[in-house]
């Protein structure tokens, strides 16, 4: 059998069972789970397909979602980031702090939340690459330390008073997207370019499949590994940008289990929790998914504790359908 | 005892065995032979209810058997020892053995005295020595071996598949393995063997069945064949024999890698050695004698106590082998799943993984197609047997798999490769073609280092050889006194040198 004939074969093979390879693809299930969750709420609320509530659902969901991209990141390495809920919350808090208290230009206090984003997830990043200890221990510890930084600088009040050109980033529109949709739209574009286009990309992939073999075969696996928990504070810190301005003040307490919704988007999503495959926009359909489910849920009035049951199943049976890819 | 008849396999759209036969009869060591991708290792698969055929049957003692999984087949009495291990690393081995059908005491707790018990037993009666309160990654190999011999047989194997058992043996503990495997034809079992070294089937097999491209090709008594008309079977062609000449080498070709002092541990002996332009340099020694480490040590990728190195002149030490990369420096690892291949990427994305610099668009991002064509290119020379560059590699056979690791460096520039064990698992054609693909390299003038513990390959291919003992090098060996004599006796009686 030589090469060329085989490859040929397998192509037309390819192109027969083409409905086949959509179903193989590992988008295909959470895809389905989107459209069935959809039509589910769109029977139980018949406000749930209006432009004004889909818009609605994915301004809610930006913030998770934009959470997830740097988990999907730190996921695909076999790493996880426990920290993203607090690093967005100190990060906020800070930068609304400078702005207040300091009385700092507004885009200084930006740019010193995304500093520290960045800087925490470095700081996690070094830790779990230079430091080899576990990503789950170091990024709890730095959960606990950013948050209460975050509640020792503000005193465990919301710090309020920031200039009023912030709530832009929050509660602005584009026409009739609101700004925290086309942040989340394009900061997924971005990281579907790093992931699939880019020689970074595929190492993050490498080191999630077999550390050891692309280390050995000259991956600069702890700079890989440095670079995605910094990204990962990098998305958290964007996500404070939102939530700043969506409540016009810096909120030590926001973002608590953030990032378990984060995680669940990932995994939703298809990504494999201990790294090496996955894609990112499997992340956003994730993210969606559970979006419309915590939306949809409460059109229909449904009991606010009985709702994280019903959230907690669904991702269950999900995984559960998922699970052998 | 046992017929194998009209096996057929496929996996999706690819056929993968055509309806194959195999008898084999109690008290028979049987030979399985086929070339990389023949489909052995998935027909003893098939047999040990690890796949499903897709159609033909299983005969044991005259009985139609249907196994839907390899509990079923354990039950039947059949023992697998697979090509890839498959113990647990941080378990001794008593635990392993013992994985998922412990014994209890009557309270339900683990009955540890009569585990251990049994495995001592077990072990006694292929009278080997393995020390059973470690963790089982501490083991050699070899020992490894032995206790996942003894895990099959402590599950009262009549049916015992070794599959390239020798693959990752010294010649000594080959033949451990195969006092052992004596005794237990004596006993009465069934041994179907899998190897890609002829003269071992020569030495220890009675009757042998090939396999070629998933066909069943013919069985025939070991006492009626010879080695040529084996190879034919096998590949269906007749090969030249397998090391090309050596190319005379100046004394005075550039040094590219001088290695002044490598010192493992603290205490340990310290090595040098140079490497010079164009040559094959072999290490040879027994397993653990320090060959794979210095190698790592080398590419910064062992902690080694002192490691003071210069390439073409200039004194360096890697940090990582990302550092010995940019310096042209590359590593074909010793175990292809461990260390090699990322098994959940595609052949190309395995092959072009260290080599994105060449596949640059727009400074920063990928060129697909430039990517694609390079790495059909690297597959046709290596001759990697798959439908195509986006096959998932752990789908290959374990032959095709180590192709794709060495085809990783063909798109490179390289100075130095090192290549540990390069054609452990490989078939005798593909092994030909390995080693005129070092020389090829070498006539480029790059230098291998290359290590080895089939002491017919580092005789044959080597310029110079050192020789390891307890992690330093003991000697060095040069052109007509490369011998095995020689090798063997600095290998299990050099001296090393110890620095205070
Ligand atoms: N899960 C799978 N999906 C698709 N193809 C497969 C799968 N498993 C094996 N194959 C194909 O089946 C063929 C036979 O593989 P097998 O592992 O049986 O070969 P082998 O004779 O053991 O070779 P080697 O000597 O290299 O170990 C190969 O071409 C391989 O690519
Ligand atoms: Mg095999």
């Amino acid at each position: 059998m030589s090469h060329n004939t085989t490859t040929a074969e397998a192509g037309r093979a390819g192109r027969a069972f083409n409905l086949r390879r959509i179903l193989h693809s590992p988008l295909a299930l959470p895809l389905i789970g989107l459209i069935v969750v959809s039509i589910l709420m769109g029977f139980a609320s018949e406000n749930f397909f209006s432009v004004s509530n889909i818009m609605n659902v994915l301004r809610q969901v930006s913030i998770v979602g934009i959470l997830a991209v740097g988990m999907t990141f730190v996921i695909l390495t076999g790493g996880i980031d426990l920290s993203v809920g607090a690093v967005m919350a100190l990060s906020g808090t800070l930068a609304a702090g400078l702005m207040v208290n300091m009385a700092m230009p507004g885009w200084v206090g930006l740019l010193a939340g995304l500093g520290v984003g960045v800087s925490l997830g470095l700081f996690n990043g070094a830790m779990v690459a230079w430091g080899r200890m576990p990503a789950i221990i170091v990024t709890l510890a730095t959960m606990g330390i950013a948050r209460g930084l975050g509640l020792l600088y503000s005193g465990g009040y919301p710090i309020s008073g920031i200039p009023s050109w912030i709530s832009w980033f929050g509660i602005g529109r584009i026409g009739i997207v609101p700004v925290p949709v086309i942040a989340m739209v394009v900061i997924y574009a971005l990281a579907w370019v790093l992931l699939q286009r880019t020689a970074f990309g595929r190492h993050v992939y490498a080191i999630g499949g077999n550390e050891l073999a692309a280390k050995l075969s000259g991956v600069k696996t702890q700079f890989i590994k440095l670079t995605v928990y910094g990204i990962s504070g990098l998305t958290s810190a964007f996500a404070a940008l939102i939530l700043t301005g969506r409540l016009m003040s810096g909120q030590p307490n926001a973002g608590v289990g953030f990032e378990l919704d984060a995680i669940a988007a990932v995994v939703l999503g298809g990504t494999a929790i201990a790294g090496g495959r996955g894609l990112i926009l499997g992340t956003l359909i994730g993210a969606v998914l559970l979006g419309i489910l915590n939306n949809g849920l409460n059109l229909m009035g449904i009991n606010p504790y009985l709702q994280d049951v019903i959230k907690g199943l669904i991702i269950l049976l999900a995984i559960y359908i998922g699970r052998e890819w | 005892m046992l017929q194998l008849s009209g096996i057929k396999k496929r996996f999706g759209t690819i056929q993968v065995l055509h309806g194959v036969d195999l008898e084999v009869n109690a008290g028979e060591v049987h030979a399985l032979l086929g070339e990389n991708g023949a489909g052995k290792s998935t027909l003893m698969k098939i047999l040990t209810g690890i796949l499903q055929p897709s159609a033909g049957s299983i005969l044991i003692e005259g009985q139609e058997r249907q196994f839907a999984n390899y509990d079923e087949a354990i039950a039947a009495g059949i023992g697998i020892v697979f090509q890839e291990f498959s113990l647990i690393p941080y378990l001794d081995a008593v635990e392993n053995m013992f994985l998922a059908r412990e014994l209890r005491t009557r309270f339900g707790l683990l009955d540890r005295k009569a585990m251990r018990k049994r495995a001592e037993d077990i072990l006694a009666r292929l009278e080997v020595d393995v020390p059973l309160d470690v963790p089982i990654r501490k083991l050699s190999v070899a020992e490894q071996q032995f206790v996942e011999i003894a895990k099959a047989l402590s599950l009262n194997a009549r049916i015992l598949v070794l599959d390239e058992p020798t693959a990752t043996l010294t010649p000594s503990e080959v033949e451990h393995l195969f006092k052992v495997m004596r005794e237990l034809r004596r006993q009465g079992v069934a041994i179907i063997f899998i190897s890609h070294h002829l003269e071992e089937i020569f030495e220890i097999c009675d009757r042998i069945t090939v396999l070629r491209d998933g066909e069943y090709v013919g069985d025939c008594l070991v006492s009626e064949t010879d080695n040529d008309r084996l190879v034919e079977m096998m590949v269906g062609r007749r090969i030249e024999n397998s090391f090309p000449e050596k190319p005379s080498i100046p004394q005075d070709a550039p040094v590219l890698l001088n290695c002044q002092a490598v010192q493992l541990r603290r205490g340990g002996p310290v090595s040098d050695f140079v490497l010079r332009e164009g040559e094959i340099l072999g290490f040879a020694g027994l397993v653990g004698s320090g060959r794979t480490e210095t190698a790592l040590a080398l590419l910064g990728a062992y902690p080694a106590a002192k490691c003071a190195l210069q390439v073409e002149g200039e004194d360096i030490r890697f940090r990582e082998p990302a550092d010995a990369l940019a310096r042209g420096i590359g590593l074909l690892p010793e175990s292809r799943k461990e260390q090699g291949l990322i098994t959940s990427f595609s052949i190309l994305q395995n092959i072009s993984i260290n080599n994105y610099g060449k596949y640059r668009r727009g400074h920063w991002f990928l060129d697909l197609q430039k990517e694609r064509a390079d790495t059909e290119t690297a597959m046709q020379q290596v001759r990697v047997k798959a439908q195509g560059p986006m096959d998932r590699v752990d789908t290959l056979s374990g032959g095709n798999q180590q192709k794709v690791v060495i085809a990783r460096w063909l798109n490179h520039q390289m100075k130095v490769l090192i290549f540990d064990e390069p054609t452990r698992g490989i078939d005798v054609g593909a092994k030909a073609e390995i080693y005129q693909l070092m020389r090829a390299f070498t006539a480029q003038g790059y230098a291998i280092i290359m290590i080895s513990s089939e002491l017919p390959e580092v005789i044959g291919m080597s310029d110079r050889v050192c020789v390891f003992r307890q992690g330093g090098i003991v000697a060095t060996v040069e052109g007509t006194a490369i011998t095995s004599e020689d090798i063997m006796t600095h290998a299990t009686t050099g001296r090393v040198r110890h620095v205070a």
